[in-house]
Formats: C-alpha cells, structure tokens, sequence
C-alpha cells in the first residue's frame, strides 16, 4: 500500500460484519446450548479470535498496513500471555493452599436473601 | 526544516522540534494513526490485566463463582432466557462497528454527507449500548443485590471485577460517543475538506478497539 488511506469495497465491510454477527450467534449458542467443559472452552476460545481477527484485520485494516506497523503493534501484546501464564500458575497453588490452611473457614457463601429466593 | 532558527528556543521547543524532525518509520501510515495505535496498544495493556486479575481471583476463589449465564438472564414472555441483554448489546456493538467501516469508505471518497450520517449512526448505537449496560447495572445492583463487595450467589469479588470491567469499557464507549460526535460534527462543516480524510479512519480505528475489548469481556466474563 504505497498510498496513504485505505480504502476497501463496502462488499468486503459487509461481508466481515455478516461474519461476526454469525460468530456472535455462534459464541451465544455455546451458551444457549450449555456445552461444557473442554468443548466449552474450545468453541469460546475460537469464535473469540475469529471476531477478533477480522475486527483487527478488516474493519481496522492491519490486513492492508505494512510489516513494520503490524509488527510495531501486534507483538507487544503477545508478552501478556507470558503475564497470563505465570498468574494462571500462582492461582493454582495460591487456591490450593488456601484450601490446606483455611478449608471450609474462607469466607462461606452468605446465605440468600429470602426475597431473592427463585427469583432468577 | 529551518533547525538554525529554533537553536536558541527553550527546552521545550528544542525536544518537540527533534522529534517532530525525525524521520517516518511507518511509511505512508499519518502519524495520528500511529499514535492512535500506540495509545490502543497501551489500552490492550490495561484491558488485558484487569482481565488477568480476574483470572487469578478466579482461579484463587475457594467459593463457587456466580454462574453469569444465570445472573445475566432476562425475563422474555414470563421465561428467563440468558444472557438476553448482552447477545442483544454484542450484536448492537457489532452493528455501530459496520456503520463505522462504511463511514470510513465513504469518507475516502470525500462523500461528507454520508460520513456524517453513518458516524452519527455509530455514535446513537454506541449511546444505546450504553444505555442499556446502564440498565444492566440497575437491574443488578437493586435487583439481584449485587455491589462490587459482595452478592448474593457466591464469590465475593464477582462484583468488583463486573463492574471494573464493564464499567471501565463503557467509560470507553462513553468516551467514543463524543469523539464520534465531534468529528462527525466537524465533518459535516468541512473542517477536512484540505486533508485526505484519515481523521475519520483514526476515530474508526478507536471504535473497532472498543468492539474489539467486547469480543474479549464477553468470552471470558460472560461466557466461561
């Protein structure tokens, strides 16, 4: 892309927003459906990257821009996972020795108010 | 240009001189894009550790998690369905970000109307999905007695990263529809009628990031 501004047919706008909105149903029906489990996880995690990598690609044109502006912001974000990893690990052994040392005394659910009592 | 006349200017226009000098490193990309790139990167930065410290005191709570898919129920024709309200605001969010896009089509083609059409468009869905987070959060603070220290269905901290979350994604919204409505104000008036109309991409860019957020807190707060 030599010139400066992007400009796209409205076909292809069109075309990613009809795919988000079926990705969308898709993620709601993962829901609807009550999967659970790994099944759950999976279908979550995949309908969310779908719709978000259209968004990036498409709708803000990362497709179109050069390497060096693509690079510049898309691989910064991917240290997080790094942040994402080692919490994930901490929360194991954090919930497990919280479990050890304090068993049934953290915190007990308070009990329901009776007005709420089948209301949802 | 012209370094020999600002040698003797004070510090500050010395360092805005230097870098405002320096050469393009993102070829033929206005540097407001790149800013408004950077700033989104630094955004992603934020959204991404509060959505990490749910995580982890999710991951750390020894008390059940409240199930979302029940607490975010509506009523529809006396059965509850779920998550109603949010499919109802993913596909509103979705929608503003198709005007959007064609808002930006229309402004490279130096159509001021339509871009002013379609970006106020965008800013009334946005102020509609803001309206109904807002009725979200009525509905959960008075009526299922949820606050951001406790609730009644399990896990005390349920609330707190609710409403930091969603609370800090509408304030982006929020924020979204003004600048939307300045620039499509602005516009309207020929303010860039001289300029290749990239300032429409710019606030696109902005509005997609909010889109983008979206997809991420429904995934893991709605969803899982």
């Amino acid at each position: 892309m030599a010139e400066v501004g992007q400009q796209h047919p409205i076909k292809v706008y069109a075309l990613v927003w009809l795919l988000l909105f079926v990705f969308s149903i898709g993620s709601y029906f993962v829901d609807y459906l009550d999967f659970q489990g790994h099944l759950r996880w999976f279908l979550i995690i995949v309908f969310m990257l779908l719709k978000a990598g259209f968004i990036v690609a498409i709708f803000m044109h990362m497709k179109w821009e050069r390497w060096t502006l693509i690079t510049a912001i898309l691989v910064p974000p991917l240290v997080l996972l790094v942040l994402m990893y080692l919490l994930a690990f901490e929360a194991e052994y954090a919930w497990a020795s919280r479990i050890v040392y304090f068993g049934d005394e953290v915190s007990p659910i308070p009990a329901p108010p009776p007005t709420h009592v089948g209301a949802h | 240009m012209a370094e020999a006349a600002h040698e003797e200017s004070g510090p500050l226009t010395t360092i805005v001189n230097d870098w405002s000098s320096d050469v393009s490193t993102f070829k033929a990309v206005p540097w407001g894009k790149a800013m408004m790139w950077i700033f989104l990167l630094s955004d992603t930065f934020i959204f991404t550790s509060f959505l990490v410290s749910y995580m982890t005191v999710r991951m750390t709570s020894t008390d059940p998690w409240p199930e979302p898919s029940a607490v975010f129920a509506l009523e529809f024709l006396g059965t509850p369905v779920p998550l109603l309200l949010i499919a109802i605001m993913t596909f509103i969010l979705i929608t503003s970000s198709g005007t959007m896009a064609m808002a930006v089509n229309m402004g490279y083609a130096r159509r001021k109307k339509q871009v002013f059409w379609l970006m106020l468009a965008t800013a009334l869905l946005g102020a509609s999905f803001v309206g109904m987070q807002a009725f979200e959060w009525t509905k959960l603070i008075t009526g299922e007695g949820v606050k951001a220290w406790t609730n009644p269905m399990g896990s005390a901290q349920f609330g707190s990263f609710f409403f930091m979350i969603t609370g800090f994604h509408g304030l982006h919204v929020s924020a979204g529809v003004v600048y939307l409505a300045i620039v499509a104000w602005r516009v309207l008036r020929g303010k860039y009628e001289h300029t290749n109309y990239e300032i429409v991409e710019i606030t696109g860019l902005y509005w997609h990031f909010v889109d983008l957020v979206w997809v991420f807190i429904f995934a893991f707060f709605y969803l899982w």
